[in-house]
């Protein structure tokens, strides 16, 4: 509000800024879910692990000095908690999503447990680049500081759709989650290859926690993440399993989180809370008309337990 | 809980003629308490474990979660208290379980039924007390209820996965709440803590006779009870039962699983929204954000542990409320943080799935037909 005569303008520039910056953490659960989604298995526990990966994440860049092994650590914390998810879901009669819920609980439960002495000290952050030198005003450049995993993240949305479609890997997990049978009559091993696609998932759901604690809001503490993770599941739901789909409802998603933060900088307190949870509401709206009580979703893995 | 599984099988290894008939009769239920105890077990020592990679002694923990939990009259009623809002919350996943539905979304339902049983409340200052209780009893189950019946509707007319859904409406709840608190409901007076106008100490409901042990406890009970009785020995839990099984059996039978989906939602987000009035009218005496410290999530817990039984809720309900009830104690005792009961609640759940695997596998079980 310093430069007055943006005024207004603040607000869609804080959006577009949010849907840049708030956008990262949906964007890398959601890509893990899609390919744990896509493998014939759900992880709803990956809320758990973003807030492991978050707490992971800044306790070893406090330790270290390095943010980016603070990202590599929580990213391999994400990828144990998938292993463990898979582990139990391959025993016979076992509910993947009860297993989430569990995973869910447990995950954000040690991150508070292990956390604990990280709330007072200061670790270091990832760097971001500037793409906003060009203007001065404000609000601009701040909008336009643009975090590397952010663009590491849109890098990965086209060739993990690329992946699906023509790789080996790709088609594995396809198979695996449109007919256990014909990946088995292949000679894979299902909960292999669903092993694998569930700590993929957990893995780039741990870096998505990272960028929680380690850049916006950039530090720790057990509020950090409310929800962000399993709104990001149902986000794979009606972004029909489609990495690119994906990386635009993060970008919706980001804008409408940042909603409230927005509009509370130029003087908009009343909603404050009621905007906090924009992001909620707007999924619930938009499961609410893609989904149907009348036939399973186009583009659904048939071997998912969740949509038949 | 595994003593009393342990009786019949020793009386059975002594008397091995009546050994087949035995356990052919009863197997299945001793599986039901041998296998969740087991699991227990299993995860206690986990958690024995996890603490003494942090140096603590695993036998002191167990002794001060004892100790904290049923080691004396006052941490009995501490664990009672606490036992009450988790039997309620666990009816709400249990109750929609038996149609095959997953719902996690009780936190919400208690805070909406908080919300809905203090505005009643505050809406009705100076009528008689007894007249104030039964309308918070009243608006906390419909405002509970109604929150649930959302996820049903969601699922039922739009195919909408009540699993996600009902956790979404957690948060939304969440925001509801803070939005009234801090807004057009808070108490001018409550500068540090948000918080609406106190319900009256008049309309508290106050303890059972003799103890410190409020009435909830009873609520919780007298609807568990019901809630067994409504689903084993009623058509109407029948329905539910077969539905649960076989959707497409159930309609072609006839069956309206639409109906049953409907009223399951609501009667279950009817208990949570109870334990939102009971936290309000027995412990808070208002709303404010120290409502949402859990007691939605742990009832999942309870209501998996207890296998989706309403009956095996109550015993569960009052080990868990025993563990929350000891977190106090190993904070001071031990110095271990406020969230490790968050964690040994974690890997209880996990080991109690992962038990689940165990159904039907355990040898000696089987009996010898």
């Amino acid at each position: 509000m310093a430069d007055g005569n943006i005024g207004l303008w603040t607000v869609p520039l804080a959006v577009l800024g949010g849907a840049i910056r708030v956008s990262t953490p949906f964007l890398f659960v959601s890509l893990g879910e899609c390919i744990t989604e896509r493998s014939g298995r759900i992880n709803l526990g990956l809320e758990g692990t973003l807030v492991m990966g978050a707490m992971s994440a800044y306790g070893i860049s406090y330790l270290s000095g390095s943010p980016w092994l603070g990202v590599l650590a929580a990213g391999l914390t994400g990828a144990l908690l998938g292993a463990l998810h898979a582990g139990i879901c391959s025993l016979p009669r076992v509910n993947d999503v009860a297993v989430g819920i569990s995973l869910m609980l447990f995950g954000t439960g040690l991150a508070f447990f292990l956390g604990k002495p990280l709330i007072e000290p200061t670790a270091a952050r990832l760097p971001a680049i500037d793409f906003g030198w060009w203007s001065d005003v404000a609000q601009v450049r701040a909008a336009l500081r643009i975090n590397v995993l952010f663009l590491l993240g849109v890098v990965l949305a086209p060739i993990l759709y690329w992946a699906f479609k023509t790789t080996r890997w790709g088609l594995l997990i396809r198979t695996a989650g449109e007919s256990a049978d014909a990946a088995r009559a292949m000679g894979h091993s299902v909960l292999m290859i669903r092993l694998r696609a569930t700590m993929a998932g957990g893995f780039l759901a741990g870096i998505g926690g990272s960028f929680l604690s380690l850049f916006y809001p950039g530090s720790w503490n057990e509020g950090l993440s409310s929800g962000q993770g399993i709104t990001a599941v149902a986000l794979v739901i009606f972004a029909r399993w489609d990495p690119m789909l994906c990386l635009w409802a993060s970008l919706a998603f980001g804008g409408a989180a940042a909603l409230g933060p927005a509009l509370q900088s130029v003087g908009v307190t009343s909603g404050y809370h009621l905007f906090n949870a924009a992001p909620y509401i707007l999924t619930l709206l938009i499961m609410i008309i893609t989904c149907s009580p009348k036939r399973t979703l186009s583009g659904a893995p048939a071997e998912l337990s969740i949509t038949r | 809980m595994t003593s009393e599984a342990a009786d019949p099988v020793d009386a059975a290894a002594i008397a091995p003629a009546a050994d087949a008939g035995f356990l052919q009769r009863w197997g299945t239920e001793i599986e039901y308490i041998l296998i969740p105890g087991a699991a227990l077990v299993a995860a206690l020592l986990v958690f024995g474990i996890f603490v003494a990679l942090f140096g603590k002694n695993p036998l002191d923990l167990y002794w001060y979660m004892y100790y904290g939990a049923f080691g004396t009259w006052f941490s009995w009623q501490n664990t009672l208290s606490r036992a009450a809002p988790l039997i309620l919350t666990a009816l709400c996943t249990a109750l929609p379980a038996q149609l095959g539905m997953v719902i996690i979304g009780g936190e919400g339902a208690l805070l909406i039924g908080a919300l809905a049983a203090t505005s009643a409340a505050l809406a009705l200052q100076g009528m008689p007390p007894l007249v104030v209780q039964i309308a918070m009893v009243i608006a906390g189950m419909t405002g509970g209820g109604l929150w649930i019946l959302l996820s049903g509707g969601l699922r039922q007319y739009r195919g909408v996965n009540e699993t996600i859904s009902s956790l979404l409406l957690v948060y939304i709840a969440l925001a509801i709440l803070n939005h009234l608190v801090e807004g057009a409901m808070r108490d001018p007076a409550s500068l540090n803590k948000p918080s609406t106008r106190e319900i009256g100490a008049a309309n508290m409901i106050g303890t059972i006779p003799g103890t410190d042990v409020h009435w909830g406890l009873v609520f919780g009970l007298i609807l568990a009870v019901a809630s067994y009785i409504l689903i084993f020995h009623t058509t109407f839990g029948f329905a539910a039962r077969v539905a649960g099984g076989n959707i497409r059996a159930a309609k072609i039978v006839g069956l309206s699983v639409g109906k049953l989906i409907l009223t399951v939602c609501f009667l279950a987000g009817a208990c949570a929204g109870l334990a939102g009035m009971v936290e309000v009218a027995a412990v808070q005496g208002r709303t404010n954000a120290n409502l949402a410290v859990g007691y939605g999530f742990t009832g999942i817990l309870v209501a998996f542990l207890a296998r989706q039984n309403p009956l095996a809720i109550i015993p569960v309900a009052i080990l868990l409320g025993g563990i929350n009830a000891s977190g106090g104690l190993l904070q001071r005792r031990l110095g271990l943080p406020d969230a490790s009961v968050f964690v040994l609640q974690g890997i209880i759940f996990i080991s109690v799935l992962a038990s689940d695997a165990l159904y039907g596998r355990i040898g000696f079980l089987k009996g010898k037909s």
